[in-house]
């Protein structure tokens, strides 16, 4: 188990590094956030929504597009020069292999979703610090939940043709139902609710967190053995 | 081919008989007393669904055997029910609206079961979009077992967060269903139909099981040419 762990920190950080090193991928989707919130403004009538109404919305779809372009890339990495035969010949367990790819998925997506989170309280002019820590509690679920099915999806889609369109296509109906938890719990928070309130939302993201990480550990080695 | 024969044999069947059910339906099933003669697209539209939903269901399965067993006739079969499934799903997605307009005053609502619906043609759609990306025919059968089995564990999920959604607030009277305690009548139209759409699914999924047959020497040429 330890063992598991550790080869998947040490994949994970492989992929942190490369990213960090040249810094497209994580830039791309920092800039596509800033415009998705942009876009957001622009599409509704601000005399006639409150953007207190639609907050919960844009911040949502906003972070679902942006983990839908990181995701697409985690795998694609590997593409290049065969890197995946390479990394299925080393000797770590597929679970590990698995685990590698969903932790630097999930960093990549927290950094993007940290930027975000700011950026939307300043343009919707939401006041986010008074319940800052359960909303994040409540992101961190819901990126966990479609962060575990999307990375399992993208081990399939990248080997596809059209990969970058078939990932959202197979990937939004499984990111529906923590998105629709998400969006309810967030709404109920910015409303200023009691937090007991949002406990039944918590708990649901979590049930389907576990449920699905545990398929997708399970189905992962049907996606890239031989 | 005897498969391909005893597909159409069985889908000929079922077309007659389907045939039957709505001279039952239309003709010797009385009219509802609230909804009129609406209400007749219900014994065409429920066993649709439950063809729809049973195709699902089979797919799943069909993914777990082949992961398991890594037998093709598997990966044979989910191919051939999604492929049914889609259009029994369909179906169920025309004629709802359908009855929807009259009795509820709108085509469409998101009420648990419509999103539901609506999440399984979209998964099925996923399925067969999947299918036609990859062209090597093992990862093929692997994704799409992934997939199917993904999709078999998703709905349960969807289930939930709909019905979840929905009780929060007050539902709106006219679109309130009230159970239905069938009288006698049409609860035997309603099951004759059920065996009828059942029956239609076999037919389907073993002709297109069949074809899939045939075209596997093609679509080997295809792959390594």
């Amino acid at each position: 188990m330890a063992e598991t762990l550790r080869h998947a920190w040490r994949l994970a950080r492989k992929d942190l590094l490369i990213e960090f090193r040249s810094r497209t991928a994580i830039l791309s989707a920092a800039v596509f956030t800033v415009l998705v919130l942009m876009v957001f403004n622009f599409g509704r009538d601000p005399t006639a929504v409150a953007a207190v109404d639609l907050a919960p919305s844009i911040l949502w779809v906003t972070f679902t597009f942006a983990a839908m372009l990181a995701l697409n890339r985690a795998f694609q990495l590997e593409l290049e020069n065969q890197a995946l035969d390479g990394l299925l010949l080393a000797p770590v367990s597929r679970a590990s292999l698995y685990l590698g790819k969903l932790l630097a998925n999930l960093i990549f997506v927290a950094v993007v979703e940290t930027l975000g989170l700011p950026l939307f309280a300043l343009f919707f002019n939401v006041a986010v610090l008074p319940f800052v820590a359960p909303l994040a509690a409540v992101i961190a679920l819901a990126s966990v939940g479609f962060v575990a099915v999307g990375t399992l999806f993208s081990a399939m889609t990248a080997r596809t043709r059209f990969a970058e369109l078939l990932l959202p296509v197979l990937l939004l109906p499984f990111m529906i139902p923590p998105l629709i938890w998400a969006v309810l719990a967030t709404a109920a928070l910015l409303a200023g609710r009691p937090l007991s309130e949002v406990a039944g939302w918590l708990r649901l993201l979590g049930a389907y967190d576990i449920v699905f990480v545990a398929l997708a550990l399970v189905l992962f080695p049907a996606t890239v053995s031989e | 081919m005897k498969l391909l024969r005893g597909g159409r044999w069985i889908t000929a069947a079922g077309l007659v008989l389907l045939a039957a059910v709505y001279v039952r339906a239309l003709a010797f099933t009385p009219i509802e007393r609230f909804q009129g003669p609406a209400q007749k697209i219900f014994y065409v539209h429920v066993p649709a669904a439950w063809c729809a939903m049973l195709a699902m269901g089979l797919v799943g399965v069909a993914g777990i055997l082949f992961l398991l067993l890594k037998d093709p006739r598997f990966d044979r079969f989910g191919e051939a029910s999604a492929e049914v499934g889609t259009v029994f799903s369909l179906v169920m997605l025309t004629t709802g609206p359908i009855w929807a307009k009259p009795i509820w005053g709108t085509w469409w609502t998101w009420d648990a079961r419509l999103t539901l619906t609506l999440f399984l043609f979209l998964l099925f759609l996923g399925y067969l979009l999947l299918r036609g990306a990859v062209t090597d025919p093992g990862l093929k059968a692997r994704y799409s077992a992934v997939l199917g089995i993904c999709g078999l564990v998703l709905l349960p999920f969807i289930h939930l967060s709909v019905y979840l959604f929905r009780t929060l607030h007050p539902q709106p009277i006219v679109l309130k269903p009230s159970a239905p305690s069938l009288p006698g009548a049409m609860l035997v139209t309603l099951l004759f139909s059920f065996g009828v759409f059942t029956l239609l699914y076999v037919g389907f999924v073993v002709q297109r099981y069949a074809l899939s047959i045939l075209r596997e020497p093609a679509e080997a040429r295809d792959h390594h040419a």
